[in-house]
């Protein structure tokens, strides 16, 4: 008889259940409608796993995920190295050829910090609040890195809801950039900024390290890694290691931290109400994003004659390259022979450092 | 009075849509560039006919390049 009382199957609890209808949610979303797939599909089986019972999965010291996640997510190895992925794929070369274009970057991190103080209002703690606020940074590594050091019990709905928003750029943003510009400001032709050396596409890997660190020390970890990845691809005399930073190591390291984050959503842990704040505050965040990256570039447009199209503060929100295929989209919409993409990139690269720079500055003060 | 067409972005050249000879109008589709898995398609400047082709599928463009010219 006392098998039985090791059978999973009697020890079952109806939040398991739930959690296995969200599981099979977001496996459906990844598979069907292709919504982020690389992660939310490793995710939304590692739920399924956790919220099988007496499997000890997530058993503190001995159990496989949980050492996955204690290893490559508690000890903050995962997010940095896939930023030195993300560094190999990077060109910059888009935003040094306009480099006006970083203020738009930073813009959209500004609903990083409203989203920051509106957390705090709905009861959250410093260190909640900034692990949810950084949600609007669009930016799935940098989320995780600062949830896990921050707060760690937030971990999993952080990250589910930073990708789920990711994947749905598309729907989210094109409202309100809508809403906040003129049919002739989308229309607007940008002129081609100045061409970009190869040596000043290496060198900015360096200088960039060295001015962002030395302002901001705990933004090291990601920083230093992506910028590590830029230079390979730069360099151009390590085309091995820029290839395996590109793709095999993402692809291992993707897998591992998909997985772990998945295993953290036990049902104590995710049905709870503060999930719900958690994806409205994201979504919010996403928003404030959008909007004041396109308000900024309005105004910048009050002050030079070389007008920037205002859809291209969008690409702020450094969902990379999704916000700047949403911005070539609508441009197209407004003009057909308008292309917007390679403008676009420029703030969407620039914010993908902005929302580093962002959580480097929360782990700094509450850290 | 010949035109060329240049590419509008870097990217690959993903679909060629006409051949030399055509007649095209402007505004027609002339090819699709991929760039950043996103399918942008690049039309004609001009009325007449497509006189040279210079680029394949699977080539490279980088921004400006003369894909065709239009007599």
């Amino acid at each position: 008889m006392a098998i039985f009382e090791h059978m999973g199957v009697f020890a079952m609890t109806p939040g398991m259940g739930v959690m296995w209808l969200i599981s099979g949610t977001l496996m459906v979303l990844a598979i069907h409608k292709k919504y982020e797939p690389l992660l939310l599909l490793p995710i939304g089986f590692g739920i399924l796993i956790a919220n099988l019972p007496l499997t000890n999965l997530m058993e503190p010291g001995a159990g496989l995920i949980w050492r996955f996640y204690h290893y490559g997510i508690e000890w903050e190895v995962i997010p940095p190295v896939i930023f030195l992925g993300l560094g190999a794929l990077t060109d910059f070369g888009p935003l040094l050829s306009q480099p006006r274009l970083i203020f738009l970057g930073a813009a959209a991190q500004a609903g990083v910090y409203i989203t920051f103080f509106v957390a705090t209002s709905f009861g959250f703690t410093l260190e909640e609040a900034a692990s949810i606020g950084i949600i609007g940074g669009a930016d799935g590594p940098t989320t995780i890195f600062l949830a896990a050091k921050l707060a760690p019990q937030l971990l999993g709905a952080c990250a589910v809801a930073a990708y789920s928003y990711m994947a749905l750029v598309p729907i989210i943003q094109p409202p309100i950039m809508r809403l906040l510009t003129t049919e002739n400001e989308r229309k607007i032709r940008m002129k081609k900024g100045r061409k970009v050396g190869a040596r000043e596409k290496l060198l900015f890997p360096v200088v960039a390290s060295v001015v962002i660190i030395l302002l901001v020390p705990a933004s090291a970890p990601l920083i230093a890694m992506f910028m590590l990845g830029n230079l390979f691809r730069e360099s151009k005399v390590v085309e091995r290691l820029t290839d395996t930073a590109q793709n095999s190591l993402m692809n291992i390291v993707t897998i591992f931290l998909g997985l772990s984050i998945g295993a953290t959503m036990s049902a104590e842990n995710f049905l709870r109400q503060e999930v719900v704040f958690i994806f409205f505050l994201g979504l919010v965040a996403f928003m404030i994003g959008t909007a004041t990256g396109v308000i900024l570039a309005k105004i910048m447009n009050l002050f030079t004659s070389n007008k920037i199209n205002p859809l291209v503060g969008g690409a702020g929100v450094s969902a990379v390259p999704m916000a700047a295929r949403v911005v070539q989209k609508m441009g197209m919409e407004a003009d057909k022979k308008n292309h917007l993409l390679m403008f676009a990139m420029g703030p969407n690269i620039a914010g993908v450092i902005g929302t580093v720079i962002a959580a480097g500055i929360f782990l700094t003060l509450l850290g | 009075m010949a035109q060329e067409v240049l590419a509008a972005l870097s990217g690959n050249v993903w679909k060629v849509s006409v051949e030399v000879g055509d007649t095209v109008e402007e505004d027609d589709e002339l090819f699709v560039v991929e760039a950043l898995k996103m399918e942008i398609p690049v039309y004609s400047p001009c009325d007449g006919s497509v006189s040279e082709i210079r680029v394949k599928k699977g080539d490279a463009v980088e921004e400006d390049d003369v894909m065709a010219v239009i007599d």
